[in-house]
This record gives structure tokens, sequence and C-alpha cells, in this order.
């Protein structure tokens, strides 16, 4: 099924794109992570051009993420309070990433940017979660009881960064220009890489905030449907690449998939899911890295002037 | 074989028109392109050009089968300023080092000749009529040594003509008993939209003797024109619809699945 991408100008198979989406509505679904991490990667690959691929996938990454935030709100899982504060956070960020964007592209240098984000990015990420995930699979019951159960609130920094205000539902009484940083940090990778950063707040609300794990999840998917709506936005604005039509088809597979992603999830061992994701984002970072070290096919880029 | 014989129809017709009004010393030289709009649309996956006509002597004769005329056809897009970037290795990494402008670099070319090149003409004249990948005039910006310009153009035919946009096929003209002449011309679905030129040459003894251009409009209709208009002109309602679609669509999903 060949299908025109006016934006990107070039033509598809539309089946290839709407099982893409499936396979990223799949991990959404399974692991409550947006997907796009893995959608705009793979996008490139298939040649599609990054700006649009970026674009494309961070309105994908609001589609997969409505029907959990609505089942998130219908459960209290959601801290509105704190949730504004990183929205508005990521809305900056996405102004940031937007001036950033256009300063790579006018060096030159924004498709080595992107493949050296998403090496680092996703590298350090992977390693953290696959350091995880290997002793809870394999060391089941053994490693449960070597870990001693520390308490943190929050790290130190959070505490000492100055005005206080109280987060009722996170349980939190802390500076709120924490989340305010994080929703901005996330935001920017969000510009740039075209990722709904899900694998990356979830951990940072737990372990940097220490929010309350009840509403992390519901919070998260909160942040995550606004700051890629501003993403779009933002895309729309300033680079113009937002293909309704690529999102389209992707959207078509990932809601499907997320659906029934939502559902496997619920038969298989948690261990197993993050390990299995662990190792999702550690290829794809290897993927990355092996593109920027070894000699590209093509060594000339055309942009127009 | 209506379509050929349609064609042979009115090939015959404007070679009389030409035979009745030049008198001259120039062979009449009559091209046609079987379609003069390319349409862009849902299920582009490209299109096929046939340039062909018929190249006849000044009195209106066949050409003989040792003089015969050589045929060179080149369809080239619209011209489009550019900067093309180098990619070098920088601290273990494959960066973007080196770059050079062109500020008219055509977005498409394709030529099909009937001869070798080098059999057909000389450098100087491939140069003056910009015969041939290695002769197109990219006119590039700013100082930069010929050997670095030289180097780039290489890169940027390279590129192209790996993705099917630039072209050049030395048999790709067919001449049929010296008179009818007839070449396909691939276009990808990665062409741009705007104003393309097929030129036909006939040559005889290296020399171009006669000369022709037609126009071809590749343009986007319906709906994918309203995608790309409104993107550009319109880029807050095409956002806040993108945004619009995929909310509803992950609502909708979620919503079908709650009830299934």
């Amino acid at each position: 099924m060949d299908v025109y991408l006016p934006i990107a100008n070039l033509s598809v198979n539309g089946l290839i794109i709407v099982l893409l989406g499936g396979v990223t509505g799949l991990l959404s679904g399974m692991f409550g992570v947006g997907g796009g991490f893995l959608t705009t990667p793979l996008l490139i690959f298939y040649g599609i051009p990054p700006t649009v691929a970026a674009a494309s996938a961070a309105t994908q990454v609001t589609g997969a993420s409505v029907s959990g935030a609505i089942y998130q709100h219908k459960r209290g899982g959601i801290d509105f309070q704190i949730g504004a504060v990183m929205v508005g956070g990521g809305i900056i960020g996405t102004g940031i990433g937007a001036l950033l964007f256009n300063l790579l592209t006018a060096l030159g240098q924004i498709d080595v940017a992107i493949s050296i984000l998403y090496v680092v990015v996703l590298g350090s990420v992977g390693v953290i979660m696959a350091r995880e995930a290997i002793p809870e699979l394999f060391g089941g019951r053994l490693a449960k009881l070597g870990k001693t159960p520390v308490k943190r609130r929050h790290h130190p920094l959070v505490a000492n960064l100055p005005l206080r205000w109280r987060f009722y539902r996170s349980g939190l009484y802390i500076s709120p220009l924490a989340p305010l940083l994080l929703g901005m940090a996330v935001g920017m990778l969000t510009m740039l890489m075209g990722i709904g950063g899900g694998f990356l707040l979830v951990p940072a609300m737990l372990y940097v905030l220490g929010m309350s794990a009840n509403v992390v999840v519901g919070t998260s998917l909160f942040q995550i449907l606004f700051t890629t709506i501003a993403t779009t936005m933002m895309h729309a604005l300033t680079t113009n690449a937002v293909d309704v039509v690529l999102a389209a088809l992707l959207l078509l597979g990932s809601v499907s998939g997320a659906q029934i992603g939502a559902r496997f999830a619920s038969d298989v061992r948690p261990e197993l899911l993050r390990f299995i994701l662990a190792m999702l984002v550690l290829m794809i970072a290897i993927r990355m890295a092996v593109g920027l070290t070894y000699r590209p096919e093509e060594i000339f880029t055309v942009v127009p002037l | 074989m209506t379509g050929r014989g349609r064609l042979v129809l009115r090939i015959a017709a404007l070679l009389g028109i030409f035979a009745c009004t030049t008198a001259q010393r120039d062979p009449i030289l009559v091209p046609e392109v079987s379609q003069h709009e390319v349409v862009v649309r849902q299920g582009f996956t490209g299109a096929d050009l046939l340039l062909y006509g018929a190249v006849l002597q000044p009195d209106g004769t066949r050409a003989s089968k040792d003089a015969s005329y050589d045929i060179i056809v080149v369809l080239k897009g619209p011209s489009q300023p550019i900067t093309l970037r180098e990619k070098r290795r920088r601290l273990g990494m494959w960066i973007n080092a080196d770059s050079a402008s062109f500020r008219s670099a055509p977005s498409f070319y394709a030529l099909a000749s009937s001869r070798p090149l080098d059999d057909i003409t000389d450098e100087k004249t491939r140069a003056i009529y910009e015969l041939g990948l290695d002769w197109l005039q990219l006119s590039p910006i700013g100082g930069i040594d010929q050997q670095q310009q030289d180097h780039f153009a290489a890169g940027l035919v390279q590129k192209r003509v790996a993705s099917g946009l630039y072209r050049q096929d030395e048999s790709g003209v067919t001449i049929s008993q010296n008179v009818l002449y007839q070449a396909r011309i691939p276009l990808p679905s990665s062409v741009i939209t705007g104003n393309y030129t097929a030129e036909t040459f006939a040559l005889d003894k290296g020399r171009v003797v006669a000369s022709a251009t037609s126009d071809i409009l590749v343009a986007k209709r319906g709906f994918e024109r309203s995608v790309e208009v409104y993107s550009q002109d319109d880029p807050v309602i095409y956002g806040l619809i993108a945004v619009i679609l995929s909310v509803s669509m992950g609502w909708i999903a979620g919503r079908l699945f709650a009830n299934g």
C-alpha cells in the first residue's frame, strides 16, 4: 500500500508505517512509555528526513498517552499541581529546544546532535535500567534480601533549591523549581529527539523528586501529553515538519497496539518487562553509536539554502 | 497499439506544419512529451515520462542510415540554492565538516542519449549545453578553489544518482528508421514540485544543429496540496489539526477498548 507523505515529500509503504506504529504502541501499552524513542530512529532508518521523523513522532506520542492519562485521571493518579508546573517547564523546554534546533541546523550539525543525544540519553538510561532489571530477573529473592531498604525522600540537590511549595497529592514540600527544571529538560529532549520522555520522567520523579509512587505514572503521562502537544505546535510553527499523513498512519498502529500491549502486560512478569525494555533501549543506543562511528554510506548531505 | 497509432499521427501532422513553414538549413526537430503535467497526490510512487519526437533533414527527407542525427534529451527540474555538507571522521565520529554552497543545483536532472556522449560530441559543446552530469552549472557561492568545487559537485551527483534524482543513460534514446526517437525517463516519488523543462538536442558531427524545449509541470493537487499549503501558511491551525487528530484517535481507541 503506497502512501505519499506530503511534507516528507516521498512515497512510503503505508503498512510498514502502521506496523511500526503498532510496535511502538505495543511497547507503550506494555511499559507505559510513549515509544517515541523507538519511532524516531526507526523512521530515520526507513528514510524519512530526521526533522519530519522527530516532529511526527511527537504527534504520535500525544495520541499514545491520551487513553492512559484519562485512565489515570479517573483513578486519581494525577497530581495536577506538580503536573502543571512540569508542563510549564516543558513548554519553556520546547522553546529552548526550538532555538537549539535552529542553531544546530544553521551549524549543519542537527543530525549528528540528534544521534549523539540518542546515544548518551538512551545509553545511560538503558544501562541503569539493565543494572536494576538483571538482578531482579535472575537473582529474584537473593537480590531482594541483599537490598537495604534505604528510604530517601528526595535528592539532596532538590532540597537545596530556594522557595518551597506544598504538593499534597505527591506528598511533597519542595521547591517548584525542581519539577520545573525537570519538565524543561524533558521538553527540550522531546523537541530534539521526538521522544515523550516517559522512561526518563518516571525514575526522575521517583528518585530525584521523591514523589509518592501512586501518582508518578499518571503525572508523567499528564506531562507527556501536554509537552508533546506543545512540541507539535512548536514544530508546526518553526520547522514546518509535522506530516499529518505520517502521524495519522503511526497513530493508527500505535493506538491499537497500545490496547493490545496493555493486555499483554498483565500476563507477563514485570521484571521481565523491565528487562526487555532495557535491552530495547540499549539496542537503539548501540545502533545509533554504530551509525556515528562507522563510515556512513552517504558522506554528503544536501540542505536547502 | 492505439496510443502508438495516435502518436504517429500527431507527429505526422506536426511534421507537415514544420515542413511547410521552415525553409532554413537546420534539420527539423519535432519533440513531444507524453504528459505536460505530472500530478503528485495520494498513491504517487513516481512517474515514467516518455520524451519522443521526430527529426528530419532540412529538406524534409529522412536522414540516410550513415548520416543520421544523434539525439540527446535532458529533463531538468527547478534549480535550488543548496548547501552541501561532507562528513569527516572527528574524535571517532562521523560529523559534518566541510561544506560548499551552490546557487543553482538542479533538483532533478536526467539525460538520455542515443550513443555514449564521448562519441557524440566534444567537451566544449557539452559544457556549453550542460550535457551530462559532469557539466552541470551549479554556480558555487563564495570563493572555493576549483579542486574543492569539483569534489563537492561530484559528491552531489553521486548522492543524487543514488536517490534517483540524477541519471545519465547513454543508450536511453532509441531512434527508429532514422526519424522517430524516444526516451523513457523515470521520475522518483521524491521529486520536488515546480516547472520542469525537457530539452531535446539534435547533433550532427558533434555540433548541435537543432534544439527545442517543452515544459512539464509537476504539481501537488487536492489533499496533498492543501496539506503543504496549510502547513506553510497557517501553521497554528495546521498544528492544532495535528493535535486534535492525535488526541481524538487516542481517545477513540481508549473508548473502543473500554467497551469491547
